[in-house]
C-alpha cells in the first residue's frame, strides 16, 4: 500500500512539474547525433540545419593564444546578440569537434564560462543562434599536451 | 543528493551570477587507465541544466570535450532573494544528481 500510494504522489508531482515548468518543456534532450560527428560541418548542420555562420564582431570569445594542458581550456564566450537562443563551442581537431552547447532561456544573460579538453592546436569556433540566424567567432589555441588521453602514453 | 554539485549565486540587483562546479570524471573512452593498460569507458555528462523557482534558465549539453570536474559561470535576470536555483545533471550511464540553494 504504502508503495502504490507513493507512486500515485510521484506520478502527481510528475504531472505538476511537466504543467508548471513551460520553460523544462522547451528544452531539447541531448543532441546525441551531434556530438557524434567527426567533421565539425556536419555537427553544426546536425545541430542547426546549416554550417553557414555568420563572422560578428559582437561575439567576445576568449581563449589562451597557448594552452599548456590541453584537458583543461579556459573559454570565456559573451556576446552583445539579441535574442541568443544558443551558444555551441566546436573544436575543430578535437575527434568529436562538438564540445558543448548552451541553451539560453529568456532573462539568461548571454555568456558563458567553462572549460574544455582539446586534443591538440586547433581553431576553436563558438557559435551563436539568433533569430536573425547564426554567427561566429574563432580564436586559435595551441596545444603543448593533449587533453584526450592518447598523450598519456607516450 | 548534491553530494557532487557545488553551486554559488551572488546576487546584485536582480541578476544572479552563478558559479557551479561538479565532480565528474569526463571520462572520454580513450584514455587508458595506468595500471590495467585498459581503455577506460567513456562516461560523461551529458546534459546539465539549471532552473530559477522550477523555470529553466540555462541548459549545458555537454560532451567528452567538457573538462573532467566541469565548471560553469553565468548569469540570468529576474532573480530575487528567496527565489530557489536548482541544478541538475544526468550522464551517460543514467545516474544523475541535483541540488537546490535559496538566493539571497
Amino acid at each position: 500500500m504504502r508503495i502504490r500510494r507513493t507512486m500515485i504522489l510521484e506520478t502527481g508531482l510528475a504531472v505538476l512539474a511537466l504543467v508548471g515548468m513551460p520553460g523544462m518543456l522547451r528544452a531539447a534532450s541531448w543532441p546525441k547525433k551531434a556530438f557524434e560527428w567527426a567533421a565539425a560541418k556536419d555537427a553544426l548542420v546536425s545541430l542547426y540545419g546549416t554550417d553557414t555562420t555568420s563572422p560578428s564582431d559582437r561575439i567576445e570569445l576568449s581563449a589562451p593564444l597557448v594552452a599548456e594542458n590541453g584537458a583543461i581550456v579556459p573559454i570565456s564566450i559573451q556576446t552583445t546578440l539579441e535574442g541568443v537562443r544558443s551558444i555551441s563551442i566546436v573544436v575543430e581537431k578535437n575527434p568529436r569537434p562538438l564540445a558543448a552547447t548552451f541553451e539560453f532561456l529568456e532573462g539568461t544573460i548571454p555568456a558563458i564560462d567553462c572549460r574544455i579538453k582539446m586534443a591538440e592546436s586547433s581553431p576553436v569556433m563558438v557559435v551563436v543562434q539568433t533569430p536573425a540566424g547564426l554567427f561566429s567567432s574563432v580564436k586559435k589555441v595551441t596545444v603543448t599536451v593533449g587533453g584526450c588521453g592518447q598523450a598519456h602514453s607516450g | 543528493m548534491g553530494n557532487t554539485i557545488k553551486v554559488k549565486a551572488k546576487l546584485k540587483g536582480d541578476v544572479a551570477d552563478v558559479k557551479c562546479l561538479v565532480v565528474h570524471p569526463m571520462e572520454t573512452g580513450a584514455r587508458h587507465d595506468p595500471d590495467s593498460g585498459e581503455l577506460v569507458p567513456r562516461h560523461h555528462i551529458t546534459q546539465l541544466s539549471f532552473a530559477l523557482n522550477g523555470r529553466s534558465v540555462l541548459i549545458a549539453n555537454c560532451s567528452t570535450a567538457v573538462s573532467k570536474n566541469p565548471y560553469f559561470r553565468f548569469s540570468f535576470a529576474g532573480a530575487a532573494a528567496g527565489d530557489r536555483l536548482s541544478v541538475t545533471w544526468e550522464d551517460i550511464k543514467g545516474k544523475s544528481d541535483s541540488i537546490e540553494t535559496i538566493l539571497g
